[in-house]
């Protein structure tokens, strides 16, 4: 038995989506995304009134009430651009390697991100987030190549399992070498726990705007790949029969991923289970086609983690919870749920 | 480095050499281990010459080296020596019942959970000695529970179990960073045991629970080694030389859990010991017999000898998870790699 690809059929039984119907669903999804876009603004450790939000809004920090609410629009807009990054890089990679259970955080890639900008700043006296998203980037492209080189070694190819396994092993690996980096070195900002678990707490402009290039290219790459990644799961040979480069196609697509990854690790630290959980609910709301997947899973990726970072706020008043943890805590059984249901393909 | 042997009939003059040949590599491991003990209370940050170091394990009042060897290094090195032994032991159990090297309880969540269970006991609920073991075997069984019923779905297959687990390893661990957060008066030494485990604040009290727990579920596990040694030919083979296979698979459950979990207790997990152990024993005394005592002579030695090279041999100072990790990843990957590479089932 073989794991079944998300990707490769419609569900029988189930009515064709009218793209009329998937319109208006994403437009909820974009109402949705708008609404807790508010409650984050107005949510918080501390009760501020009204009229000191809309005086916030408008650039007034006279009061502290102002002054926190002007702290929660950049982290709000932080967690807006990680979810939906991650949430898209996860549908993408599920396409790409026909794994249900790829996520940028199960495959390690976002682990790797953190350990190159950790050596980076250990090492290399990096300091600039620039340098950060240029290293992150490059760590989750390096990372992204070792765990398929690794897991499609041998008989049968990058299988899921293999492929899971590589990955889970490589981000257990590396994330020991992160501490094993960043302990001796005191003065790192944030030091080991803000490049063990995400979060997206500290946000401030200068450090969202260097990341935005790099998450539009990303966003591009993934978009315009919606369409070999349908032809990707019909399988390579299929694929290939109906005249698609596949490396190509795999490529471009893995790209887009990497570079998803990669600029939001440099923002807020390796999140995981994001990219896990989206693109697999929105699968459920709107069938296997990318080209409707992919908008839907950035959507829902942004409101998901938004909501996470609610909860994460008020759960434990006055202290927070970081976002990475809350995911975590959603995320990982929803992983346990999908293995179970799985029949895995024994090696 | 298989866990599983050909089944083979040799005669028995072949028998005896092997296990001659055994004996000596076992002992040859105990000579290494005894050697590390001495280095490591012998040469510190000075040297304390040996015959200090005697009259101070006598018991006798030796000016200085009381408190060097007394106070910092024996402690250190009776608690790396006794929780190395817990890891190994409790680790090679695990492969062999599961047939998987990849199947260790620091792989699949059992050391998070007594992890996660210390840290909770300590910070939220200020418990500590006993109380704190408890409640972390009671945690790691309750995890190994989880793991295996969650896991079962027609049998229970080795891959799905070792996925479950990283699951829910991934939860546990956000959960010890979670309450580590919430304490910030804690130091970052302390949050490091709970993280990668560390023997840096050791107690000669806290040896006291860790020897009896070695000597329980050590034990309990000694007591079923020829049915666990059985068992990696596989169950119904196991079954038909007589092995009672589910009796066998509770008692080692206990016994495993039950020694990792006090050890964690103590020590925090200390990183992929429980995982390497197995295997290496396995490269030095050979896949046949049965790997107990090798796994656990070599889980005391890792632990001892990455001690004193995160203390002494390193530019900075690491506590002893840092440097276990360190050598655990790549080996965790190179696993991987062959296995991936030859095809062959983990």
């Amino acid at each position: 038995m073989s794991l079944s690809t998300p990707t490769a059929t419609a569900r029988p039984g189930m009515p064709a989506r009218s793209g009329r119907m998937r319109g208006l669903g994403l437009l909820g999804l974009g109402a949705l995304l708008v609404m807790l876009c508010a409650l984050s603004i107005t949510i918080g450790s501390r009760d501020v009134p009204w009229s000191d939000i809309a005086a916030a809004l408008s650039g007034q920090v006279d009061t502290v009430g102002q002054a926190a609410v002007s702290l929660r629009i950049p982290r709000t807009l932080l967690a807006l651009l990680a979810g939906a990054a991650l949430g898209l890089a996860g549908a993408v990679m599920q396409g790409v390697t026909r794994n249900p259970l790829a996520d940028p955080g199960i495959l390690g890639i976002n682990t790797g991100a953190a350990l190159a900008v950790v050596v980076g700043v250990a090492w290399f006296g990096m300091s600039s987030t620039d340098a950060f998203v240029w290293s992150a980037t490059a760590g989750a492209g390096f990372t992204a190549l070792f765990v398929y080189t690794i897991g499609s070694m041998g008989r049968g190819g990058a299988t899921p399992l293999k492929l899971t396994l590589a990955g889970a092993a490589t981000s257990i690996a590396f994330s020991s070498l992160v501490i094993a980096v960043v302990l001796p070195r005191n003065d790192i900002a944030g030091g080991i726990r803000s490049w063990q678990i995400g979060g997206v707490g500290g946000a401030t402009d200068e450090r969202i705007l260097p990341v935005l290039p790099f998450l539009a290219i990303g966003l591009a790459l993934s978009m315009l790949s919606a369409k070999r990644l349908n032809a990707l799961a019909l399988g390579d040979e299929l694929a290939a029969g109906l005249g698609e480069r596949v490396a190509i196609a795999r490529a471009v697509a893995a790209l887009g991923a990497v570079l998803l990854c990669g600029a939001t690790t440099a923002a807020c630290g390796p999140i995981g289970f994001v990219g896990l959980v989206v693109p697999h609910l929105c699968r459920l709301l709107v069938g296997v086609d990318h080209r409707w997947l992919l908008p839907f899973s950035a959507a829902a990726g942004a409101c998901l983690l938004i909501l996470a970072d609610i909860v994460g706020r008020i759960a434990a008043r006055p202290a927070e919870i970081d976002v990475g943890i809350v995911t975590a805590f959603v995320g990982a059984p929803f992983f346990i749920w999908i293995v179970r249901r799985q029949r895995v393909r024994e090696l | 480095m298989t866990l599983a042997p050909a089944l083979t009939f040799s005669n028995a003059a072949d028998r005896g050499r092997r296990m001659r040949r055994q004996a000596a590599l076992v002992a040859f491991l105990l000579a290494l281990l005894v050697a590390v003990f001495v280095l490591t209370l012998v040469l510190g940050q000075a040297y304390t010459p040996p015959g200090e170091v005697l009259r101070v394990l006598m018991g006798e009042d030796v000016p200085g080296a009381s408190f060097t060897v007394g106070q910092l290094r024996l402690p250190r090195a009776v608690l790396s020596v006794l929780a190395g032994m817990s890891f190994g032991l409790s680790g090679v159990a695990f492969q062999t019942m599961l047939r998987n090297p990849l199947a260790s309880p620091d792989i699949i969540g059992i050391s998070s959970g007594a992890s996660a269970a210390a840290v909770f006991a300590i910070v939220v609920l200020s418990l500590d000695g006993p109380a704190v073991s408890v409640f972390a075997v009671c945690a790691g069984l309750a995890v190994a529970l989880a793991i295996y019923a969650l896991a079962f779905r027609d049998g229970v297959v080795g891959t799905r179990l070792i996925l479950i687990g990283i699951g829910v390893s991934a939860m546990l661990e956000s959960f010890v960073a979670y309450i580590l957060t919430q304490a910030p008066e804690w130091t970052l030494q302390e949050a490091l045991r709970w993280l990668t485990g560390s023997v840096n604040s050791a107690r000669l009290d806290q040896a006291v629970p860790l020897a009896l727990s070695l000597l329980v579920f050590g034990g309990l596990l000694m007591s079923r080694a020829r049915d666990l040694d059985l068992l990696r030919l596989g169950d119904d083979t196991a079954a038909a030389l007589g092995v009672n296979v589910a009796w066998t698979r509770v008692t080692v459950i206990i016994g495993a859990v039950g020694m990792i979990a006090m050890a964690t207790a103590v020590t925090g997990p200390i990183a992929f010991v429980a995982f390497l152990a197995g295997p290496i024993a396995v490269r030095i005394v050979g896949p046949r017999g049965s790997l107990l005592l090798p796994a656990a002579l070599v889980g005391a030695v890792l632990v001892l000898a990455s001690d004193y090279v995160g203390q002494f041999l390193l530019p900075s100072r690491y506590p002893v998870g840092v440097v276990t990790g360190a050598l655990g990843a790549p080996y965790l990957i190179y696993l991987i790699v062959r296995v991936n590479r030859t095809g062959r089932s983990l």
